[in-house]
């Protein structure tokens, strides 16, 4: 599926909720289920210090597709990395960079995505932008 | 059952923001030690500054700039009533406790010398530790620690060991942020003395709380922020005592801090003029001062004893919840409550509370050493102003309740 595809087929997931605890509950039962990367990655290289919850994040390119693993220490935060995970990993690096965050406001969950919330997923978004920029220069 | 004199209802319709929802929900605002609301007696000082009488001060002959000098002087010599500070020319206008303590820090550059001894706390916000790094860096003076105990109260006998005749300065703040632990400063700064160093404290969070005496106190510099206690952002104060003042240099220079200016040689001005200079912020000095009438008007002694009530009824109310942790247990502290529950993370905790109206602080409150010594990434806190009520206590316990349910 193309990224924007899985996009759309979040946003229509999330259609089906119709109050923020509801849409919660699921971004924490994503948040606990998900194994979302080794526990050998989980280093301090790999880490992203938001001033409340920490992210680490983790990438792999095979042939010329890129993936990703990430975690964090906050349930609600490793929700959104589940979703975001979702939408980037296993994609050319050119189209994650041409990919945008839209879909996030779609569903209700803009307030982790502003800068203010100090969470990390801002600069995982960007760090993961950087991994797309320095692989495409690989691929090429 | 609530046992205050204090109208709390009426108290609560002085604050605007108050009434507004967030989330759906009716704000309950638990955020109060890191900004405080402002009452529409502070609003209305700063509408009527700009609509009646803003000019600049100390400079013009003409009427407005007159009048707006006299009331930037009166609210200068109301601070210096609250705090009983000797000489209204003791207290420095600043825009705020950062200000303040950057202000000394840069002052004791040319004070202090390789091999000197500074002294610092375990409980201290961000604010009064970096700044005094960077004394350091710059002299070579040697930044000391006094350790705290569990409870989130400082060792006072390692404090004594750490006291020498090297000792040049003691900092240490007068309420904790991350805690709310009260010190007892009056016994360090007396310790310090005794061995002849200086000592600031940082005032930010006891200001809301807690009326000062500096001459009391005996303290040698103090420092607070408007905007924790009902005033504005971008105002505060630095007390310091006539004759620290004196022999400190300036800080900044510019207009307003200089007697006579030539290219050869410029003479500073009189206290307090020689540490503000430029345009002040004359709005915010001036609300400031409205906010401490205002607060005056209620009355500290009320304040303090009702918000004791909220933070034993909250104390209490927040320890029926299972697995509840209080960072913070000192037996003389102020209505603020740091806590976890189980090893959820404060942050999904607080990003539920909220969902359902309800401010708090999560995180490391700028006080990484504190939670260091926990070994925990943060915790989320909920600070009480005389403005909140026991049913907010109430919402806030339903709600960690209902936040621990969705994500346990
Ligand atoms: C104890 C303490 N010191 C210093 C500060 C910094 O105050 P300001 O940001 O107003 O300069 C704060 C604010 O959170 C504080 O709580």
């Amino acid at each position: 599926m193309t990224i924007k595809e899985i996009q759309e087929e979040i946003v229509d997931e999330f259609s089906m909720f119709d109050d923020w605890m509801q849409r919660y509950e699921y971004m924490i039962d994503l948040g606990k289920s998900l194994p979302l990367i080794d526990e050998q990655y989980k280093t301090d290289d790999n880490i992203i210090k938001g001033c409340q919850s920490k992210v680490w994040v983790h990438a792999d390119l095979e042939g010329d597709i890129l993936s990703f693993t990430a975690d964090s220490d906050a349930i609600i935060t490793k929700g959104i990395i589940a979703i975001l995970i979702r939408v980037y990993s296993g994609q050319h690096p050119k189209d994650i960079l041409d990919a945008d965050t839209n879909f996030i406001d779609e569903i209700g969950l803009k307030e982790h995505l502003s800068p203010t919330r100090a969470n990390g997923l801002v600069s995982m978004i960007k760090q993961i932008k950087m991994y797309a920029i320095a692989y495409q220069t690989q691929i090429k | 059952m609530q046992k205050t004199t204090l109208d709390i209802q009426a108290i609560r319709k002085d604050f605007p923001i108050l009434s507004r929802t967030v989330n759906g929900q009716p704000l309950v605002y638990l955020d109060n030690a890191a900004t405080s609301q402002t009452p529409k007696q502070v609003l209305d000082a700063i509408v009527d500054y700009y609509s009646g009488y803003n000019a600049n001060i100390h400079r013009g002959v003409h009427t407005l700039s007159q009048e707006a000098t006299d009331k930037y002087e009166q609210a200068r010599a109301t601070i210096q009533h609250h705090f009983n500070a000797k000489f209204a020319h003791e207290v420095i206008f600043t825009a705020g406790t950062t200000h303040g303590i950057n202000l000394v820090a840069n002052g004791f550059s040319s004070l202090l010398k390789k091999g000197d001894e500074v002294i610092v706390s375990a409980l201290e916000h961000h604010s009064n530790i970096v700044p005094w790094q960077m004394l350091c860096e710059r002299t070579g003076a040697v930044l000391k620690v006094i350790p705290m105990n569990l409870n989130g109260e400082l060792e006072m006998d390692a404090y004594y060991e750490l006291l020498s005749n090297k000792t040049k300065l003691v900092f240490c703040n007068h309420v904790s942020n991350a805690l709310g632990t009260v010190n007892p400063i009056k016994e360090i700064i007396n310790a310090a003395h005794k061995v002849g160093a200086a000592v600031l404290i940082d005032g930010a969070q006891a200001a809301p709380h807690i009326k000062a005496d500096v001459q009391e106190l005996d303290v040698d510099f103090y420092v607070v922020s408007a905007h924790k206690m009902c005033g504005p952002t971008g105002a505060g104060m630095l007390y310091g005592k006539e004759e620290w003042l004196n022999k400190l240099p300036p800080y900044q220079g510019g207009g307003e801090m200089i007697a006579e200016v030539t290219f050869e040689k410029t003479t500073y001005a009189d206290l307090p003029h020689k540490f503000e200079a430029g345009t002040p912020n004359i709005c915010g000095g001036i609300a400031f001062g409205a906010a401490l009438d205002y607060m005056n008007a209620i009355g500290f002694d009320a304040i303090a004893a009702y918000e004791h009530e909220l933070l034993e009824y909250a104390t209490a109310q927040l320890l029926t919840v299972d697995g509840l942790k209080i960072y913070g247990t000192a037996a003389n502290k102020t209505s603020v409550i740091s806590f976890n529950v189980g090893s959820i993370h404060p942050y999904d905790i607080g990003s539920i509370l909220d969902k359902l109206g309800i401010a708090v602080r999560t995180g490391h409150h700028c006080a990484q050493p504190i939670m260091d010594f926990y070994g925990i990434p943060g915790t989320v806190r909920a600070s009480f102003s005389f403005y909140n009520t026991m049913e907010e206590v109430d919402v806030l316990v339903a709600g960690v309740k209902r936040a621990v349910a969705m994500l346990q």
